[in-house]
């Protein structure tokens, strides 16, 4: 059974995504137990997997027992074992937090949501796990299909920003299509091993080139990396808090993933950083999108937005990290994957523990917050300290390695952009702070204790797993080395130095 | 050098912070105030009982978790950090008692806040002061930023949030923007961060670089107040009186300039700074600060603000003598962290009592009122001498040192920085002291009758004024502290 679970993995949610669809029909409390089971089981195929992988190395699984490069290969290695058990353990939390306010306000859609919750997971699970190129794509339309359907589920704008998701998302997916079908041209070869071991004679021939800029545009689409991010703040912003809760923490950073995934394993680092010589330039569109993001961010006068801008922001973080070329901006690059997605979903859950109470999540319904939702605000500031990466928070120790890595590498735009970022992010969250510490001014602060102040707090199911993300941010601080150590560092190919 | 293990900084630094659950249910506000007294009694009795070992010659060492390759959060007690965890220990306990009787003088809102977010501060200062490399003290610098800011912006009002702004502005844009990228080039360079007393710097980079890396350093700990990045202090006095008393007379400013000299003698190494010439540099910063803080100080008509400038100016006495390199004025500098600490919280905390009992914030106010409040104004006189550096108070021992360290290190002009900055700040404070006392009657702004502030809030100042006093004649154990922390900087 147990060298059965990469499959397990993406079978058990795949599965039980239709029996929730049909108890959608016939009786909808079973809809979250049933989710909740499939998704724990992917979670402890995903826990023991990491284990295996620390303890014994990478696992190779063929499915239904073809050998690669024929059948399908899930190959489970030191990159994308942390990224498995992040992303159940994201969607989890989440649906821990969400599933109040999923029943109150989608009632008879219930069903729908959580069978399109569980069906993303298993494609975010499915591209995280495949070692296979067009698997991956297939994988990857599942996640972006079940993805517009949560966004759409909104109110107000929803339709209007999923559709120019969809528009983007597809032509970010085929453009990831096209790019493998001309790497299957070249060499024959889907399975992304067999491609990295034919590639290597290939590399002066333009088919490759083009396969891999094309690859990197779909994906940089699908990853909304400035200024190819228009898509997502109105998705973002729009969707059901629930949805987006899920999706903003995770569909950015597994893009990422298989950003690098493509560069350290099918291109090969010496091949993408050395032949090809345009780090540089990614790095210089990367200390683009950080500024921009952050300066869009400024300009924002709701919560969603804001963190979506700050996302965009992150995502430049992330590319500019990987393409440094060396070993501390790749750490970095990959150490942020897990904490964004932490930092992400604590903001996220924040705001919807705020919009569950305030039924808004406009600046100006954050008013006295501070004292009405004490622990709300708690968690969204400790959230926010990680951003702005206060030690020991977790967005401390991937900025220090992305810092590191633009030193080494003599990049000093994107140090320079790293702390621009850095800066902005202690204004976007201490201009929040502000509203909900000082305003309303009417209400005579000063002199003479106010009694007993009228709290508000959000419902135990949010504030438990908000809290238990936020401390996390710490925890996962505090544990960087061991997480580099036993795990990231083996993840980036010796050739990186 | 021997090292001992123990996990008693740890617990230094902790004990504040398992107050606050503590501060928060308690059902009354004297419950509240004992869990207080208790944390900080707790806190002075665990670092007083390091102090021995340490006098001995012993580092106590603590590590408390691995962050990074290469990184941990670690503590190591040393004399210089002693003095200063000392120093803030032994003050917590003083300004608890004076923020009762200011607070509740003046009936203020929020008091369990304020109290938990003091002892969060105090936490952060142990912290800083125990640190044993770069990286340890960072975090409790910026937890320290983080903490104090409900503090400063404790009346909520549109001015307290101007100044909260400005206050973040400064030492938080500054941490990251200046100390955070010198912190990662230093570790890039001498691949650790542990303080040590010959520096990890010296023969890693080229002259500029690590000048360049000197000044982020120098002016990136903005809490240091080093001019032109002071201007948060004075803003910072809209903080209820005690927070301007004990963090920024005490720990948060001491706190930067701590986190200088543990730059200059323990990232750099003295005899790094001497090759490279930097010594006329950093004494030449730290003048400009002096005296322009003096004289900026002299046209002040607020008591706060004026004490503010006063602050500035002597924390770049520290600056200063540790810039000096020379064994002197080191002492002199570092033994300025405790004389200045017990001096200037004596006038912050008669400000405030003359805040609570009169409500006067301006000095062109309180002509006569030594008439209505004699010992406070008695102790206003007795910090002031402290602080202009004369006798019968310790801000002399330190100001002798700095004096002897000019003529050690044969820089003149220093010395009449000194002398220049003796004499004004004998003009700033002897004008408020003299109109206090004597006037005519006409003149006079108060009645003839004795009518001091609640006891809780002038106890405080008589005892750190005694304390002041004292220190004249019994400066050990600071001064033991500082000649050790010198000793093992210079080697000798």
């Amino acid at each position: 059974m147990s060298h059965h679970f990469p499959a397990l993995l993406v079978i058990a949610p795949l599965l039980s995504a239709f029996f929730i669809s049909g108890a959608g029909w016939l009786n909808r409390r079973f809809c979250l137990p049933l989710a909740v089971a499939s998704l724990g089981v992917a979670g402890l195929s995903a826990l023991s997997l990491f284990w295996r992988v620390v303890q014994q190395g990478p696992v190779l699984y063929r499915l239904g027992g073809w050998d690669p490069p024929w059948g399908i290969a899930y190959a489970v290695d030191f990159l994308n074992a942390p990224v498995l058990v992040l992303i159940c353990i994201v969607a989890l939390l989440n649906l821990w937090a969400s599933h109040r306010q999923v029943e109150e306000q989608f009632k008879e859609k219930t069903g729908a949501f959580y069978t399109l919750y569980v069906l993303m997971v298993t494609g975010l699970l499915g591209i995280t796990v495949t070692g296979d190129a067009f698997n991956l794509y297939v994988l990857l339309e599942i996640a972006s299909l079940s993805g517009y359907g949560l966004i759409a589920m909104g109110e107000d704008r929803a339709p209007l920003a999923t559709l120019n998701y969809v528009y983007m998302g597809t032509i970010g997916a085929c453009f990831y299509l096209l790019g493998i079908g001309y790497l299957y041209i070249v060499t024959g070869s889907l399975n992304m091993a067999d491609i990295a071991r034919i590639l290597p004679g290939l590399y002066e021939n333009k088919a490759v080139l083009t396969a891999l800029i094309i690859c990197l545009v779909g994906l940089w689409l699908k990853m909304a990396f400035f200024p190819l991010h228009v898509w997502l703040p109105n998705a973002y912003t729009f969707a059901p808090v629930p949805s987006a809760a899920l999706i903003a923490p995770l569909m950015t950073k597994v893009m990422v993933y298989v950003m690098i995934r493509l560069m350290l394993t099918v291109f090969t680092p010496g091949y993408v950083f050395s032949t090809l010589g345009i780090n540089d330039a990614v790095v210089w569109f990367a200390v683009i999108a950080i500024v921009m993001g952050a300066i869009l961010a400024l300009g924002q006068r709701d919560l969603k937005k804001m963190i979506s801008y700050i996302i965009v922001a992150e995502v430049g973080y992330m590319v500019g990290g990987a393409w440094l070329g060396n070993r501390a901006g790749m750490t970095g690059a990959i150490l942020h994957i897990i904490n964004d997605a932490l930092m992400t979903l604590c903001l996220f859950l924040a705001v919807a523990a705020i919009t569950y109470r305030m039924k808004s999540y406009t600046f100006s319904s954050l008013k006295g917050l501070i004292r009405k939702m004490p622990f709300t605000m708690g968690a969204f500031i400790l959230g926010g300290l990680s951003i702005i990466g206060v030690p020991p928070t977790c967005g401390f120790f991937s900025k220090w390695y992305l810092i590191t890595g633009a030193l080494q590498a003599g990049h000093y735009g994107f140090m320079a952009a790293l702390l621009f970022s850095s800066l902005v992010n202690v204004v976007l969250f201490f201009r929040i702070i502000e509203i909900g510490f000082f305003e309303p001014f009417n209400e005579g602060h000063g002199h003479g204790e106010h009694g007993p102040e009228p709290m508000n707090e959000a419902p135990l199911s949010i504030l438990v797993p908000l809290w238990i993300v936020a401390l996390g941010l710490v925890v996962v601080g505090v544990y960087t080395s061991e997480i580099i150590t036993h795990v990231l560092q083996f993840a980036i190919p010796k050739a990186i130095l | 050098m021997e090292t001992v293990f123990s996990i008693k900084p740890l617990l230094a630094v902790l004990v504040s912070v398992a107050a606050v659950p503590f501060l928060i249910w308690s059902r009354n506000p004297n419950t509240r105030e004992t869990w207080t007294f208790a944390a900080a009694f707790v806190k002075f009795g665990i670092v007083l009982s390091m102090l021995p070992a340490v006098l001995s010659g012993t580092q106590i060492v603590c590590k408390v978790a691995q962050v990074m390759p290469g990184m941990a959060i670690a503590f190591r007690v040393d004399a210089l950090g002693m003095l200063f965890a000392l120093v803030s220990s032994s003050l917590w306990i003083v300004t608890s008692a004076y923020s009762i009787g200011y607070m509740r003088g003046l009936n203020e809102h929020g008091q369990t806040r304020y109290f938990c977010f003091f002892a969060l501060a105090l936490s952060a200062t142990i912290g800083v002061a125990f640190a044993a490399n770069l990286f340890t003290l960072y975090l409790f610098y910026e937890m320290l930023s983080f903490a104090t800011y409900p503090l400063v912006t404790h009346h909520q009002d549109q001015e307290a949030r101007s100044s909260g702004r400005k206050y973040l502005l400064y030492i938080v844009g500054t941490s990251i923007g200046l100390v955070l990228p010198a912190m990662i080039t230093a570790y890039a360079l001498g691949g650790t961060l542990e303080f040590s007393t010959k520096g990890f710097l010296a023969g890693t980079g080229s002259p500029a670089l690590l000048t360049a890396l000197l000044f982020l350093f120098v002016f990136g700990f903005a809490k240091a107040a080093v001019m032109p990045l002071h201007s948060w202090l004075p803003a910072a006095m809209v903080a209820p009186t005690p927070v301007s008393a004990l963090l920024h007379a005490v720990a948060v400013v001491k706190v930067g300039v701590f986190s200088v000299v543990r730059v200059i003698t323990g990232v750099f190494g003295v005899d790094l700074l001497q090759s490279l010439h930097l010594s006329p540099v950093l004494t030449a910063v730290a003048s400009v600060t002096i005296l322009v803080g003096s004289f900026v100080a002299l046209s002040q008509n607020n008591l706060k603000r004026l004490l503010a400038f006063s602050t500035i100016a002597q924390l770049s006495y520290i600056v200063l003598g540790l810039g000096l390199l020379s064994p002197k004025g080191m002492t002199g500098g570092i033994l300025h962290i405790a004389m200045h600490a017990f001096g200037k919280i004596t006038l912050f905390f008669c400000a405030g009592a003359i805040f609570v009992a009169t409500g006067k914030k301006n000095i062109s106010e309180m002509v006569g009122i030594g008439r209505r409040m004699p010992v406070t104004m008695s102790a206003f006189f007795l910090g002031s001498l402290s602080i202009i550096g004369v006798p019968p108070c310790g801000g002399f021992i330190s100001k002798w040192y700095l004096v002897t360290g000019t003529l050690e290190a044969n820089q003149m002009p220093i010395l009449f920085v000194l002398l220049a900055s003796s004499l004004l700040n004998a003009a700033y404070f002897m004008p408020v002291v003299y109109r206090a006392f004597f006037c005519t009657p006409e003149e006079a702004l108060f009645e003839n009758r004795v009518q001091e502030a609640p006891l809780f809030c002038v106890g405080p100042p008589v005892i750190t004024a005694a304390i002041s006093i004292i220190l004249l004649f019994y400066p050990q154990p600071f001064f033991r502290l500082a000649e050790s922390a010198v000793r093992a900087i210079t080697g000798g």
